[in-house]
């Protein structure tokens, strides 16, 4: 019996916690609302297309590759990136480069994002820094697979 | 011949006020739940709805939730019992919307030499009559969960069956004690005794005379409306429940019919055990408060005030309703059998017999 009323005691605190939480946050909305600035607010929503939570510094995001002073791609096509990925979205067709010193480029270089787990694995695997998952984009969804498959014009640019 | 014309008219636009009020409430009862829920969980709630890019916190969702309804496809399961797939729905609605009749708004509108009284049939078994049709509402559950012919459903309305006779016998016995103390199965004759004084201060009001009355009364009418600290027929959790197989507007109805057990457990609540639409102290002519000092109003002031204090009323029972709903988790299957009947039933017992000792004495 004594047990009982312990818990129906607990009851009526849970009802006053949640009706604490409504009446304060309805206070603070209803001050928002009147135009009065408070340091705290009524809810934690982040209302997402015009508000934006600011992407963490090592988040992996869409894809880059990152060129040389010239403008032309850093990548060597040492195929590193299309070994290491695991779900095997990436396709590189090597060129010669008439400088001996980078020796090969990268005539296609092709991420199918959506076969991309955003692993980052590419990014640790490239020896020369050329592809880079720091863009902070992560909108774009499109409405076909085509569109999703990146090239390297897109992937530069 | 006129008289009866008019007096037919003054139903009909009484029936027609009080399906408006019900079925308003009803729509934004919805969005209420939404953003009590929603504040409640330190959340915003829906508030993206707009008509021309003006949003107003969300006010136009239920609209906008009825248009998605009346749109999406009715679809009926082709090994169903067509004909009752069908009726479920409207019996379950029917069964609820036509207890607004026995329940009283206010006291009697006087417009010239003509009394309207304001509620639908004031019936001398009034308060038999809601709780005969909130029961029969069942039948629309348990032909939901049949017709659909579909395990789930089938469970979700033998539960809704087997829950029924563990609280209704609770609803009932606790009222026992009220009916005692007020002498009356007419729900306005209630509210007219709960006018009076007790102690030449405190209102005549259930809860004052009845608390533990009120107490079984909220715990059962809480499983009358089969929301969540009771959901055993819906079991949004476990099975889906008797609705499983319907869509669309019919689906719709089923909801709606939750929301207005709400209201209408709600002004059950207020009628009965909270003065109806009686504001402390005031008369027919006014306040008259205990500690000398009067404050005479007009009569139009007057019903004014009943009407919206019983609407103020209704509405914190309806906000407490949620505020339930978003705060406790449910009750196992078993829990609610042993809560009815291991300690409603038992405490109302004792309720009844204190209030015969109490009034003898």
């Amino acid at each position: 019996m004594i047990k009982a009323l312990g818990y129906f005691i607990e009851i009526i605190r849970g009802g006053l916690i949640t009706t604490r939480h409504f009446v304060v946050n309805l206070f603070y909305h209803i001050l928002k609302v009147l135009g009065i600035k408070t340091k705290r607010k009524g809810s934690v929503t982040i209302q997402y297309p015009e508000q934006k939570k600011e992407i963490a510094s090592r988040h992996r995001s869409l894809h880059r590759l990152m060129t040389r002073p010239d403008g032309k791609p850093r990548c060597v096509a040492c195929m590193l990136c299309v070994t290491v990925c695991p779900s095997e979205c990436i396709y590189v067709e090597a060129a010669e480069d008439p400088d001996p010193e980078i020796q090969k480029y990268p005539a296609k270089f092709i991420i199918d994002l959506g076969r991309c787990c955003f692993c980052g694995f590419c990014v640790e695997a490239c020896p020369e820094d050329a592809i880079r998952m720091d863009t902070g984009n992560v909108e774009f969804a499109q409405y076909s697979q085509q569109d999703l498959i990146y090239d390297l014009d897109k992937l530069i640019g | 011949m006129t008289e009866t014309l008019t007096e037919m008219l003054v139903i009909f636009i009484k029936i027609v006020c009080a399906l408006v009020w019900l079925l308003a409430l009803t729509l934004y009862l919805t969005w209420l739940e939404r953003k009590e829920s929603a504040l409640i969980q330190d959340r915003l709630g829906a508030n993206r709805a707009s008509i021309f890019g003006i949003r107003i916190i969300g006010l136009f969702q239920p609209f906008a939730d009825a248009i998605k309804m009346i749109f999406k496809e009715d679809f009926v399961p082709p090994f169903s019992r067509k004909f009752l797939h069908t009726m479920a729905p409207f019996i379950s609605f029917f069964f609820v919307a036509i207890t607004i009749a026995a329940i009283p708004f206010g006291d009697t509108l006087r417009i010239g030499n003509r009394t309207i009284n304001l509620q639908i049939l004031d019936f001398n078994v009034g308060l038999l009559f809601i709780l005969a049709m909130l029961s029969l509402g069942i039948y629309g559950i348990i032909i939901s969960g049949w017709a659909s012919n579909n395990k789930y459903t089938l469970i979700g309305g033998l539960r809704g069956a087997a829950q029924v006779i563990s609280y209704e016998v609770a609803l009932g016995l606790s009222l026992i004690g009220l009916i005692m103390v007020y002498p009356s199965l007419r729900l306005s004759s209630i509210v007219l005794y709960q006018g009076e004084l007790l102690f030449g201060f405190l209102p005549k009001w259930g809860i004052f005379l009845q608390p533990l009355g009120f107490g079984i009364f909220l715990f059962a009418a809480l499983a009358e409306t089969k929301r969540v600290p009771f959901d055993l027929p819906e079991g949004e959790s476990e099975i889906i429940g008797f609705f499983t197989e319907y869509s669309g507007l019919k689906w719709g109805l089923f909801m709606m019919t939750d929301f207005m057990e709400v209201i209408i457990v709600s002004t059950l609540l207020t009628t009965l055990f909270f003065g109806g639409w009686q504001v402390p102290w005031l008369a027919s002519d006014g306040f008259h408060f205990p500690w000398g000092g009067e404050l005479l109003l007009p009569h139009v002031v007057v019903i004014l005030l009943q009407v919206a204090a019983f609407n103020i009323k209704v509405f914190f029972f309806c906000w407490l309703q949620i505020l339930i709903r978003w705060t406790y988790p449910r009750f196992r299957y078993d829990q609610v059998m042993d809560l009815g009947w291991k300690l409603l039933v038992p405490l109302s017992l004792v309720n009844i017999i204190g209030t015969g000792i109490i009034m003898t004495i």
